[in-house]
């Protein structure tokens, strides 16, 4: 008869069977005797953060630059409800999580006990799914299956709430079931069929555009490449979404920049006017499609993606795929390249006259700003750390806000999985715990979190993690004193009235650096700038960079809200523009 | 229109609303309902009446019977969105009008009054498969099957005659003929 062994004991068993290196964590009375059992597990590594919001979000972006789940734990009450945020973060931007919560003893579940919370009750809505579990006996089962759901069809986080004397209880353990399929669902549903109809519709096309999405990315470095030759083979324009960026490289000319909301002006107008939309891996977001009624209204649409309930959503598409998307473009690819001669080159002459279109819009230049030799206008900033950085392998987390839409808009990605940004729920503070998490998991790359002063003191607390075990990330802060959206939207919308948007007493962030144990650099004029990113990138250790930006400056372009994508409101540089302004009430 | 200052867009014309019936299979645990039900709360989809039952003691699967509302794009995502939940086996969904399909609701009708009132309440039911199921002097308890809406008429009519109490069922549902949803 095998040794019985105790559910803490059986936990570890399940993190080493899922082949689980690091845990993030937080302990607490109702976890302790997991945390007992750890020194016991030389393979799995904790990493204590300093709050459990950090611990979501580290194993996100563990989980996010690696492909691999990341694992939280976390103890009952106060620890599980601080994980809720990131639990949500991860749910909407569809990140592999698995989360192990502490719970009270089953007789006391009920009787509102110490830190007792109903945890599975809070978190029910931002998990795929969550147990608690009542008998020893479901214990492994459960961790294995948890670890099936976050990481098959389209990922996502989940949870497991285990009483504590359901972690002194002994029983048997099981080993994961080889292939397992709750319920029978296959992920791959598409037919060749559908495979044939798309390459119709792509050699019929004068006016094609793909759009990719966060799919690509979670489809593993394979469905990048396949979307590479894919993009190559059709010779349509490419547009990405911000969580897909990356997926294609930034730097290529297919390429025609992010669309949306702060998307490029080619990117959205070539949205608004093709004739064939294929969208990849993307869920029509509403900051991406501005106003339904008038999205694309001239195209077939064809939507490939994992998630039946993704399909027809928001808005009605002519062709579905339901699959993985790697799966589907190999299968597409296959075919085109079975097809006699290819249509390489009949499909680009269709097509010519359409990217003489894109290339009118390009030179609108919707990305430009009025540079300034006297303050660090935020542009500049990301454009010289792009330029600084590019020649290494470089990891971008960031925060949410203004800051996040220049870095999408002026650091270029070449390679899936480099870039880790909240897009879904607007996490502020995601950045920087999710830079210890993708440090963790790239010990020797160069790992920068492009922050906001505003968001990075929301889990500014992490960097005591990142000092505690070395790593390295750069927190690269563009510090304009506001909460910059919010500033942006209530200029434009609610008649300057800065509303709680400007931060009074700022910390000093050098000396707070310092504080912390890592380094502090300061840079406030242009010319100072490269030097001063130089230093952060070639000092070996955890640095905060406070990069006093132009408080004014607006983030553009911009779709007002309620409009189309052909009616955006570009930069200051363009001379259409001021008569946009005149109007802009009326517009936004 | 909606107020136009804001960094949403404005909600669009609504479509016309069907009504539909939901069966849902699931696994009988701890927390299936709730997941059901918060899927529909959460989402902002209509709940009009709800049947919950265990109809596999072996297999341990329970048979939910959801009645709602919705425009033809929300009762599409409410089937796809139901099968994605873990413990959801299968999920048909039925017009109301579906000529191939039962509908039924139960109502217990407690009337209190005089015997001749009484006796007028049973009449009125005979239509709807009354059963009595407790009589007094002065009361009656009758269970009628039916639909939702001979239920409503119902009430409506046995209000005057001394209807003082009423318990009903949600909707259940079975197909026509030898067919079974698979």
């Amino acid at each position: 008869m095998p040794k019985l062994l105790t559910g803490a004991e059986i936990v570890f068993k399940c993190l080493e069977d899922q082949d689980v290196e690091y845990i993030f964590g937080y302990p607490g009375g109702a976890v302790l005797p997991i945390y007992d059992e750890l020194k016991n597990h030389e393979t799995v590594k904790h990493i204590l953060v300093r709050h459990e919001q950090g611990a979501g979000h580290a194993a996100e972006g563990y989980a996010r630059s690696t492909g691999k789940p990341g694992v939280v734990l976390v103890t009952s009450g106060p620890g599980a409800t601080n994980v809720v945020t990131a639990l949500t973060d991860a749910y909407m931007d569809s990140v592999p999580l698995v989360c192990i919560s502490g719970q009270v003893p089953t007789h006391l579940i009920g009787t509102d006990a110490f830190q007792e919370c109903d945890t599975t009750g809070i978190t029910r809505p931002c998990t795929k799914h969550n147990w608690l579990v009542k008998d020893i006996k479901d214990l492994s089962k459960i961790i294995h299956e948890a670890f099936y759901v976050a990481t098959t069809g389209r990922p996502g986080p989940v949870l497991i709430d285990i009483p504590k004397d359901i972690q002194f209880a002994k029983t048997n353990y099981l080993k994961p079931k080889k292939e397992k399929k709750p319920n029978g669902t296959s992920h791959n549903k598409f037919s060749q069929s559908e495979i044939d109809e798309l390459i119709n519709l792509i050699s019929k096309s004068k006016k094609p555009i793909i759009y990719s999405g966060g799919g690509v990315i979670n489809s593993g470095p394979n469905a990048s490449e396949s979307l590479r030759e894919f993009v190559r083979l059709t010779g349509f324009p490419i547009t990405s979404t911000l969580q897909g960026l990356g997926a294609f490289p930034g730097e290529d000319n297919q390429f025609i920049g992010m669309l949306g909301m702060h998307g490029t002006y080619e990117a959205n107008n070539a949205m608004h006017d093709c004739d064939l939309l294929i969208n990849i891996g993307a869920r029509f977001d509403d900051r991406i499609t501005g106003k339904i009624d008038e999205f694309s209204p001239k195209s077939k649409k064809v939507h490939i993606d994992i998630d039946p309930s993704s399909i027809n959503k928001i808005i009605k598409v002519n062709l579905a795929i339901v699959g993985d998307v790697n799966e589907v473009l190999r299968s597409a690819i296959k075919k085109i390249n079975k097809k006699q001669n290819g249509f390489k080159i009949s499909n680009k002459q269709n097509i010519s006259k359409w990217w003489g279109q894109i290339q009118k819009w390009r030179t609108k230049d919707s990305l430009g700003f009025i540079n300034s030799e006297k303050t660090i206008k935020p542009q500049h900033a990301v454009k010289r750390l792009y330029e600084l950085t590019k020649n290494q392998d470089t990891f971008i987390t960031t925060e949410v806000g203004q800051h996040q839409m220049w870095a999408a808009q002026h650091y270029k990605f070449n390679k899936p999985n480099r870039w880790m940004t909240s897009g879904g729920l607007g996490t502020m503070g995601y950045g920087l715990p999710a830079a210890v998490g993708v440090q963790i998991a790239h010990p020797d790359k160069l790992v920068i979190d492009i922050a906001g002063e505003a968001s990075v003191l929301m889990t500014m607390q992490e960097m005591s993690t990142a000092v505690q075990y070395n790593l390295p990330i750069k927190i690269f802060v563009l510090n304009n004193q506001y909460m910059g959206m919010v500033r942006q939207w209530q200029e434009l919308l609610h008649e300057k009235n800065y509303s709680e948007s400007y931060t009074e007493a700022l910390p000093d962030f050098v000396k707070l650096a310092e504080a912390y144990g890592c380094k502090g650099i300061k840079a406030q004029t242009p010319n100072e700038l490269d030097d001063k990113i130089r230093e952060m990138v070639n000092y070996n250790g955890p640095v905060i960079f406070d990069c006093q930006v132009d408080p004014n400056e607006n983030c553009f372009p911009m779709i007002p809200s309620g409009k189309p994508h052909n009616q955006m409101i570009l930069g200051p540089n363009d001379k259409d523009e001021k008569k946009i302004t005149g109007k802009g009430k009326t517009l936004v | 229109m909606g107020n136009p200052k804001s960094a949403y867009s404005i909600p669009t014309k609504k479509g016309k609303l069907d009504t539909h019936i939901f069966v849902v299979w699931v696994d009988n645990e701890a927390g299936v309902l709730a997941r059901v039900v918060g899927l529909f709360s959460g989402r902002g989809y209509n709940i009009e009446s709800l049947a919950v039952a265990e109809v596999d003691a072996a297999k341990n699967i329970s048979r939910i019977t959801i009645v709602t509302t919705g425009t033809p794009q929300v009762i599409d995502q409410i089937k796809l969105q139901l099968k994605k939940l873990v413990p959801v086996h299968k999920v048909a969904d039925f017009k109301r009008e579906d000529k191939k399909v039962i509908f039924k609701e139960m109502a217990l009708l407690k009337v209190v009054g005089k015997k001749k009132g009484l006796e007028k309440c049973i009449k009125a039911c005979k239509s709807f498969n009354p059963v009595i199921l407790d009589k007094t002097k002065q009361s009656v308890v009758i269970q009628i099957t039916a639909l939702r809406r001979e239920i409503d008429k119902m009430s409506k009519k046995l209000k005057p005659l001394g209807l003082t109490s009423t318990s009903r069922t949600g909707a259940i549902a079975m197909t026509r003929g030898a067919e079974v949803f698979k």
